[in-house]
């Protein structure tokens, strides 16, 4: 059974429907991006992903052992975070909250989880630095421990690589990939960097208001949607 | 009243020890709920909260319909009602935060307009400019509180304080990120109401001693002072909860010494220490060079 089923899916706002139609499946080690302008549904549809809206109509069905919840989340920075005192290790930590019964404290082996996803993501020289005082590249990788330690199986990143500069953008490109081939973790991105995350990803959902495509990349690279959208930029 | 006169006059020394009681209390609980509140940019509650409260002040000073004799002993649900409509004022704030008003207007139309209610009340009664002035700038002379209303705000701002040390984590991950802690089943609104109806509670437990006007200083500086000194969450909070309980026993000392009204001399303490905190901030900054 897939990770995620979705099925027949259509997400409104105050009644305005702004995505109708779209069913696609990701199944586990699949690496999703998902394309389309701005506007275009996207955000709408993570939201929806995430439980944090309400489904119009349609269904999403998780399967595999994976529950809503156990998606690990890693959203774009918020205004609220460039001031904000946190040490990143009190940020990563913060992931373990959600899954679990009711302790007011950190438990010992919630400690080590975030020790372990510091470590995995090469944080471990500034987890005792404050999360306002990182760069974006430093900042993003915090983000992304604390998403691992929501989840087993998932991650789902909301355009990873804005605002950072094209080095940074091949770092976080590669920790994405690692994880996904070494860890057997398996990624859905939002990106506007479309040229950038088709060379990633192994299946792509291009999306406008309805699914214009859904599949295999190479099956994308050839097919109709790719050519306005990718323009000349890609082989 | 000079300090020999408040230590040397028992009953004196008993209404001076119930004051600093709860004014340590209420201290302690708006530092902690403050820090959540700054950060989320939503600072301005405070003032919202109390303006209100102000008019609900008004309505129980001038009618007095809460006071009530029961078999020959006074008694007063005159906290008990501010404190139910300041409560339902913090719901309606945190519901309009996504409606068409938004967050900082929703708050300034409940500010102004219990500011006006309140004056009004008083005004239609005849009332004097005393009381008015009392509510709005907090006790002139030495703050006295009933034994009832002692125990009942023992009670509330202890539970405030347990509250807030048993939901830290999670208070910390909403504040943080508040989808994120959504979407990994963290009931974020919940928590986001908890705080707002323990803030109302927080105002009007120290409204009474610091006045209406001036109790969401209790709220702000504290928070904003350690946040110039701090890098992390829990040594902002540390910072924030010690520097609220100085100020406020610095001022109220003050007070009492020069028989100035509590309010505005705990929120002068307040800031001049924020002024300190940022002097401390600049000098750290230049011996440590640029921030990263």
């Amino acid at each position: 059974m897939a990770l995620i089923t979705v099925k027949d899916l259509a997400l409104a706002y105050e009644g305005h429907v702004v995505a109708s139609d779209i069913s696609f499946e990701v199944n586990s080690g699949d690496y999703l991006c998902i394309v389309g302008e701005n506007g275009s549904g996207k955000t709408t549809l993570m939201k929806a992903l995430l439980g944090l809206m309400k489904i119009h109509s349609g269904s999403i069905t998780f399967g595999d052992g994976l529950t809503q919840t156990q998606i690990g989340y890693m959203p774009q920075r918020t205004d609220i975070q460039k001031d904000f005192p946190a040490s990143c290790k009190e940020v990563v930590l913060s992931g373990t909250l959600g899954n679990k019964k009711f302790h007011p404290f950190y438990t010992k082996e919630e400690k080590q989880r975030a020790q372990k996803n510091i470590a995995l993501l090469g944080i471990e020289d500034f987890q005792n630095k404050s999360f306002q005082d990182l760069s974006g590249g430093q900042q993003q990788r915090v983000l992304l421990a604390r998403a691992l330690c929501a989840t087993e199986k998932l991650i789902l990143l909301d355009e990873p690589v804005t605002g950072l500069d094209p080095l940074v953008t091949a770092e976080m490109y590669s920790v994405i990939k690692e994880l996904n081939e070494k860890h057997g973790i398996t990624v859905i991105m939002i990106s506007h960097d479309i040229a950038g995350a088709i060379d990633e990803a192994s299946h792509v959902l291009h999306l406008h208001h309805k699914p214009l495509f859904f599949g295999k990349k190479e099956d994308y690279l050839l097919a109709d949607a790719s050519k306005d959208f990718l323009g000349g930029e890609t082989k | 009243m000079t300090l020999t006169e408040i230590f040397t006059d028992p009953l004196m020394t008993q209404i001076v020890l119930k004051a600093l009681v709860v004014g340590f209390l209420v201290s302690l609980c708006s530092s902690l709920l403050g820090v959540s509140l700054v950060l989320k940019r939503f600072s301005m509650i405070g003032d919202g909260l109390s303006h209100f409260g102000f008019f609900a002040v008004a309505i129980a000073t001038v009618t007095s319909i809460f006071d009530f004799t029961l078999k020959g002993k006074q008694f007063s649900l005159a906290l008990e009602f501010e404190m139910l409509v300041v409560v339902i004022v913090a719901i309606i704030l945190l519901r309009l935060k996504n409606s068409k008003t938004k967050g900082d207007a929703a708050i300034a139309i409940f500010s102004t307009a219990g500011i006006a209610l309140g004056s009004i009340v008083y005004n239609a009664t005849g009332n004097n400019t005393m009381d008015v002035c009392t509510s709005l700038f907090g006790s002139s002379n030495i703050f006295t509180i009933s034994d009832s209303d002692l125990i009942f705000s023992l009670v509330l701002s202890i539970s405030i304080l347990v509250i807030f040390v048993l939901f830290y984590t999670r208070i910390f991950a909403v504040t943080f990120d508040s989808d994120f802690a959504a979407a990994t089943g963290i009931p974020s609104n919940f928590y986001n109401t908890m705080i707002a109806i323990l803030t109302a509670v927080t105002i009007v437990l120290g409204m009474k001693m610091m006045g209406a006007i001036m109790v969401s200083g209790l709220i702000i500086f504290p928070a904003l002072s350690a946040m110039r000194v701090c890098k992390s969450f829990k040594s902002v909070v540390l910072v924030s909860a010690v520097f609220s309980v100085v100020c406020f026993f610095i001022g109220f000392f003050i007070a009492c010494t020069l028989s100035f009204q509590t309010g505005p001399t705990v929120v002068t303490v307040d800031v001049a220490a924020f002024i300190l905190f940022i002097l401390i901030s600049k000098i750290k900054t230049k011996i440590h060079g640029k921030k990263a």
